[in-house]
């Protein structure tokens, strides 16, 4: 429930709260309809959503893959309320994990390309882990910087250090040893994504639902009365980064082996950016919004190509407008542990109370970031 | 299966000797440009200092007060290329005309990017998350509309002023443009550290940074003060792009401002964001150990030194070298 239903009159119920009302099977019937169209978008190339500049079924490809991202970065940032500017550098680890073992361009040892995805996943938790360790301890605008930092720091790797071939880059990715790529279509990687996006929402699903879940929103709402009330909140931030950052990899890898090519150029900080709003623009903490904004940001470019002189500058007016007419995304945060408390709250005093804390997704009462 | 790295050249070297062979050259050099990060840098600090917010579009003021700087060149009668003999008084001149319209484009910038981005957000309590997405939103539309207009590539390069050797220390050639650098942004510092610390203006702007409601409470005027910060914050920047023009002639690039901003907004958080010490400190550290980096690792990995120094000293000291101030009670 979202501050915006409690405030609203309370005959008006929201979609949210008419969705937790039906039954599951009821759930169950609007739920797989809608599974199967998604599924079967890129064949029906319905006539008014269909890019007419690129290829459909990649553009949706594209859009799969920032949904992916996004769902990876709304756990550091929707969930636990850690701001990290520099999630592309995870993006990009599993996209050369993935280049590394498949590309001829490479002396590594040859692996099978679905081998690299868990494999580009471990690999990205490492890095979770070495960047979370020294930085998780800075709080809200210098984790910010800090991580931005650490994003910069590994493009700039990737640049510089030979085996990983800078511009030139890795060709062939994800082909086997006699040079077949993977998929041949891009519908199938589209299927593919699809598939391991329902497997992540269901994993990530149960992850804020169970302990760790409660940790993480406690410590986005109060890092301080978390850590007095006994949560380990250093551990669980490493937990939100580690999980954020193998999902991003995976989508790095997948990114890495629909493309076939690997180089420097597609991991600067405005791609981070890019996944940042997408993340925002759907309402940080919410999976069904993070979704959505994904969808938004990966699309809208690529719909409208006849107006690329002007895509990112309608991107980027677009971005303004939308923030000032919906501060919260277009779903708002999801705080079901608040909202009891809140109701609570409503009743005793007959307002709704303000929540405060360090955490970027705070609101003041007085308004402005601070 | 061959070993990874082995067969590798190294990709990665000491030169130290390279690195006390251009000790001093790094020097000055380092001054010179931490000089122009300290004043973008006080930019993102005042703004930080006083709403608490991470101004990402700052970078954009810098490069429209660059564009500025060039087209005043253009419109007084330069021409790339061609090296003009001019009278000390006719330079002084020219500069302080290009002075005045590249902090005035880039104060208008700033104050119109508050006025648009940020005021309505405050006005509807939003999350400072949102605030950063704005932000970036906003710098996204100011850079693509300056692509737009002056097209993909650099403009051509004007120089006013020739580097011209003035005299040396140690072993270093100190040019006419380092020595210039270097004085006015030390000279702009102090003008802003006296009109924040000295002025009425400037004690409105602190009470705000320290607590905005008592400070309402206490007749000062919010909004008034938020607009005054952006201004400061832009005409320093406007400045600062003159004195980059001067250092790097064909600056005026529209994405010219994001690795700037990304390091001037480093070396406000080296030196404690929200501390207009920490600026001046921050930019100067920044230029010098971004120099020495530069000898001894090699030019490529310049940008890296400068992260890796600011995740070591956030490390340590998590609060910046000087830590907070601007909201800090004088005592």
């Amino acid at each position: 429930m979202t501050t915006q239903t409690v405030s609203a009159p309370p005959k008006r119920r929201s979609v949210r709260e008419q969705w937790n009302n039906l039954s599951r099977p009821a759930q169950w019937g609007i739920l797989v309809p809608l599974v199967v169209l998604i599924y079967f978008l890129p064949v029906l190339n319905p006539p008014l959503i269909a890019t007419t500049g690129t290829d459909f079924p990649t553009a949706m490809f594209d859009v799969a893959r920032y949904a992916l991202v996004a769902i990876g970065l709304n756990v550091v940032v929707g969930q636990a309320g850690l701001l990290d500017l520099g999630y592309v550098g995870f993006f990009a680890v599993g996209a050369y994990v993935a280049a590394l073992f498949t590309s001829p361009n490479s002396s590594l040892h040859h692996l099978p390309y679905l081998w690299t995805l868990p494999l580009a996943m471990a690999v990205t938790m490492i890095f979770g882990v070495i960047l979370g360790t020294p930085t998780l301890r800075l709080r809200g605008d210098y984790l910010a910087i800090v991580t931005l930092g650490f994003g910069e720091i590994i493009r700039l790797v990737a640049d510089n250090v030979g085996p990983l071939r800078g511009q030139s880059g890795f060709e062939r990715v994800g082909t086997d040893a006699n040079g077949t790529p993977f998929f041949a279509n891009a519908t199938a990687w589209y299927w593919l994504t699809v598939t391991i996006i329902i497997a992540i929402l269901l994993l990530v699903g149960n992850l804020e639902r169970s302990r760790v879940g409660r940790a993480w929103v406690s410590i986005r709402e109060d890092e301080d009365v978390a850590e007095i009330m006994g949560v380990p909140v250093f551990r669980f931030k490493i937990w939100a980064f580690v999980i954020g950052a193998a999902i991003g990899g995976l989508s790095g890898a997948l990114y890495a082996g629909k493309l076939g090519f690997v180089n420097n150029q597609s991991f600067d900080v405005v791609t981070s950016m890019l996944f940042l709003a997408a993340v925002v623009l759907g309402g940080a903490g919410n999976k069904v919004g993070v979704l959505l904004g994904a969808a938004v940001v990966a699309y809208l470019p690529l719909r409208f190509v006849q107006l690329a002189e002007y895509n990112y500058l309608i991107f980027g007016i677009a971005l303004i407008v939308l923030m000032i007419f919906r501060p919260q995304g277009l779903l708002g945060a999801r705080q079901r542990l608040l909202a009891r408390g809140r109701q609570a709250y409503r009743r005793l005093l007959g307002r709704g109370e303000q929540i405060s804390g360090e955490s970027a997704l705070e609101t003041h009462p007085n308004g402005g970031p601070r | 299966m061959t070993p990874f790295l082995a067969q590798s050249e190294p990709w990665i070297s000491f030169d130290v000797a390279g690195l006390a062979e251009q000790f001093w050259n790094n020097t000055v050099d380092g001054l010179a440009l931490g000089g122009i990060y300290a004043l973008v840098a006080l930019g993102y600090t005042l703004v930080y200092g006083v709403l608490k917010l991470i101004n990402f579009a700052h970078s954009e003021v810098f490069v429209v007060g660059a564009f500025a700087t060039w087209l005043t060149f253009y419109g007084l009668g330069f021409r790339a290329g061609a090296t003009p003999v001019l009278s000390v008084a006719e330079i002084i001149l020219f500069l302080a005309i290009a002075c005045v319209a590249a902090m005035a484009v880039s104060g208008g910038t700033a104050v119109l990017l508050e006025r648009v981005a940020y005021r309505p957000l405050r006005k509807r309590n939003a999350p400072r998350l949102v605030f950063l997405i704005t932000a970036i939103g906003a710098s996204f539309a100011i850079q693509q509309g300056l692509r737009l207009v002056f097209g993909l590539n650099q403009q051509p390069q004007i120089r006013l002023l020739q580097p011209e050797p003035l005299f040396r220390i140690f072993n270093a050639t100190v040019t006419n443009i380092h020595v210039i650098l270097f004085v006015a942004a030390v000279l702009l510092w102090f003008i802003a550290d006296y009109f924040i610390n000295r002025t009425r203006l400037g004690r409105g702007i602190r009470a705000v940074a320290q607590d905005p409601d008592t400070a309402t409470l206490m007749g000062v005027n919010k909004e008034r003060v938020i607009v005054i910060t952006f201004l400061v914050g832009g005409l320093l920047a406007g400045a600062a792009a003159l004195f980059y023009m001067m250092r790097i002639p064909q600056g005026a690039i529209y994405n010219g401002g994001f690795l700037l901003g990304i390091k001037a907004f480093t070396a406000a958080v080296l030196g404690g964001i929200g501390n207009l010490r920490g600026a001046l400190v921050g930019g100067f550290l920044l230029g010098l150990v971004e120099n020495y980096g530069q000898s001894l690792f090699g030019g490529e990995w310049k940008d890296i030194v400068a992260f890796v120094v600011l995740i070591v000293v956030l490390m340590f000291r998590p609060t910046g070298i000087l830590g907070e101030s601007l909201g800090k009670a004088r005592v």
